[in-house]
C-alpha cells in the first residue's frame, strides 16, 4: 500500500485520493470542486510519480514544478509531498557586485554557495535577516550567466532595498531562497510570437525570458515593451537596443506614461502601446511583470485582443509587494465557488 | 451518454471558456461585476462554472453558490444580470456549433442555480 509523506508525517493512502487522505489526517488543504477543475488543491510531488490523471489540464510551468491535483491523485507508489507554496529552501550566496543601473535601481549579482536550480524569469527571496525579506526576480539566465542577477529598486524606507544600496558590499554573504514562480520561457513552441510587457524592475525577469528564448533559438517574434513614468526609467535601454540589432526577431520599445513621447519613446503604458502596434494577439504568448495595475489591465487587454488565457503569464506582485508574499507567481489556484 | 460526454467533456470546457469569458468582459450589462478581481482566478472560476453547467463533475452545493455570490448580490446583482450570463453562455455554445438541444440542457442546468446565485 503506497505511503504518503507530508511535512514529516507518513500515512497510508488506503486507495483514496491524496486530498481525502490528507483531510482525514486533519491536514488543511484548500479544495473546492473535487473534480480536477478548479485547481485549488494543488500540491507538489517532491519524490515519486503521480498518475497522469492527477496532472490533466495543468500548464507546462506547473508540470515543471511537479505540481498535481490532490483530488485526482490516487497514489500508485510512495509519494513525498509538500504544499504548492511550501516553505522555501534557503541557502547562502556571496555578493559579487552591486552596480547602479540608474539613480534608483541597483544590479545585484550573487554567487550561490552550492547548487542552485532556476529558470530565467523566476524569482527568489532575499533575506536581510530571518524576519525581513523581499522577493526579487532573476534577470540572469542559467547556462548563460554563472551568477544570479537581481534588479533592486530603492524604495523609500524599504528595509531590504536600503540595506542593498547602503550597507551590502561585494564579498558579503547573504541568505536567499530557492527560485519559484511560473513565469518562464518554455521552449516547446519556438515559432510562437511572444509579447513581454514590463514596468520598472519588472524588466528583470522579462529580460531573462528574452535572453533565454534567444539562446534557445526562438524564431517567432519577441516584442518587449518597457514602461516608466518618464524616459529616465528606461534603464538598460542600451543593452536592449544592442540585443535587437543582433536578433532581428527581437524588438524593444520604451514607453512613457507621464511624459511626452519622443524619438524612440512610445506614449502610454506598455499594454496600451503594444495593443496599438498589435491589436490582434490570437496565438501569442504574453508575459507581464511589474506594477499590479499595469499587469491587471494588461492581462485583460491582451485577453480581449485574442490571447488565450492559458498563454498569459503574469507576476503582478514582485517588485512592489512590501510583504513577503507567498503568492508572487502566476497561474490559478483558487476556490472556485462563485461560478459566473 | 450524459450531457457532459455528449458535449465533449473537458475539451469542450477548454474550447468554451475563453470565448465565454471574453463575451462577459465585453458585456456592458455585467462586466462591472467581473472587474477588480484577479483575472487568472476569474478564468479558473469560469472553467468550474462551465464544467458544472455542462453537466460535468463538480461538488458545488447551493450553499457554495449563495456564499460565493453574496457580495455581488449586495452590490445589486439581479435577474437581468443572471439572464445576461446565460445569454453569453448560449451565444458561446452556438458559436462552437453545439446543437440546440444540448444548449437547452446547459441553459437549464445554469438556470437551476438562479435562486442560490441571487440569494433568494
Amino acid at each position: 500500500m503506497p505511503l504518503i509523506h507530508y511535512e514529516g508525517r507518513a500515512f497510508q493512502s488506503n486507495g483514496r485520493s491524496v486530498l481525502d487522505a490528507l483531510l482525514e489526517q486533519g491536514i488543511a488543504v484548500p479544495n473546492a470542486c473535487r473534480a480536477g477543475v478548479c485547481q485549488s488543491c494543488l500540491l507538489q510531488a517532491r519524490r515519486g510519480e503521480v498518475p497522469a490523471r492527477a496532472q490533466q489540464g495543468l500548464s507546462a510551468a506547473m508540470l515543471a514544478r511537479r505540481l498535481f491535483l490532490a483530488c485526482q491523485c490516487v497514489p500508485e507508489q510512495d509519494l513525498d509531498l509538500a504544499p504548492a507554496d511550501a516553505a522555501l529552501v534557503i541557502g547562502p550566496a556571496r555578493v559579487l557586485s552591486i552596480v547602479r543601473l540608474d539613480a534608483d535601481i541597483a544590479q545585484l549579482r550573487l554567487e550561490p554557495v552550492g547548487e542552485f536550480n532556476y529558470r530565467a524569469g523566476q524569482f527568489l527571496r532575499l533575506y536581510r535577516d530571518a524576519q525581513t525579506a523581499r522577493n526579487y526576480s532573476l534577470a540572469s539566465v542559467p547556462g548563460l550567466d554563472d551568477f544570479l542577477e537581481l534588479h533592486v529598486r530603492r524604495v523609500a524606507g524599504g528595509a531590504v532595498s536600503s540595506w542593498v544600496f547602503d550597507t551590502l558590499a561585494p564579498g558579503d554573504t547573504v541568505t536567499i531562497s530557492e527560485a519559484s514562480g511560473n513565469c518562464f520561457y518554455a521552449a516547446q513552441n519556438p515559432q510562437q510570437n511572444l509579447l513581454l510587457l514590463a514596468t520598472g524592475t519588472g524588466l528583470a525577469p522579462l529580460l531573462g525570458i528574452v535572453r533565454d528564448a534567444l539562446r534557445s533559438g526562438h524564431s517567432g517574434q519577441i516584442r518587449l515593451y518597457h514602461g516608466a513614468p518618464t524616459a529616465r526609467g528606461a534603464y538598460l535601454a542600451g543593452l536592449l537596443h544592442e540585443l535587437a540589432v543582433r536578433h532581428p526577431q527581437f524588438t524593444y520599445h520604451a514607453c512613457v506614461s507621464e511624459a511626452p513621447p519622443g524619438p524612440g519613446l512610445l506614449a502610454g503604458t506598455p499594454p496600451e502601446a503594444a495593443l496599438r502596434d498589435t491589436p490582434e494577439l490570437s496565438g501569442w504568448r504574453v508575459y507581464l511583470c511589474g506594477n499590479p495595475r499595469m499587469v491587471e489591465a494588461g492581462r485583460i487587454g491582451v485577453f480581449l485582443a485574442g490571447a488565450a488565457s492559458a498563454e498569459i503569464f503574469a507576476d503582478p506582485f514582485l517588485p512592489y509587494n512590501r510583504l513577503p508574499p507567498e503568492s508572487g507567481h502566476c497561474g490559478p489556484a483558487v476556490p472556485a465557488a462563485d461560478g459566473a | 451518454m450524459g450531457l457532459y460526454e455528449e458535449i465533449g467533456g473537458a475539451a469542450a470546457v477548454n474550447a468554451a471558456v475563453d470565448i465565454f469569458y471574453r463575451k462577459v468582459l465585453k458585456d456592458e450589462r455585467i462586466n462591472g461585476y467581473f472587474g477588480g478581481v484577479d483575472m487568472a482566478r476569474q478564468a479558473a472560476k469560469q472553467k468550474a462554472f462551465l464544467t458544472m453547467a455542462f453537466g460535468g463533475p463538480n461538488a458545488y452545493t447551493g450553499l457554495d453558490m449563495r456564499k460565493g455570490h453574496a457580495h455581488l448580490v449586495s452590490k445589486g446583482l439581479t435577474d437581468s444580470h443572471f439572464d445576461a450570463v446565460i445569454d453569453n453562455l448560449a451565444t458561446t455554445l452556438k458559436e462552437l456549433k453545439v446543437p440546440d438541444n444540448l444548449i437547452a440542457q446547459v441553459a437549464a442546468i445554469a438556470e437551476s442555480t438562479r435562486k442560490d446565485v441571487l440569494g433568494r
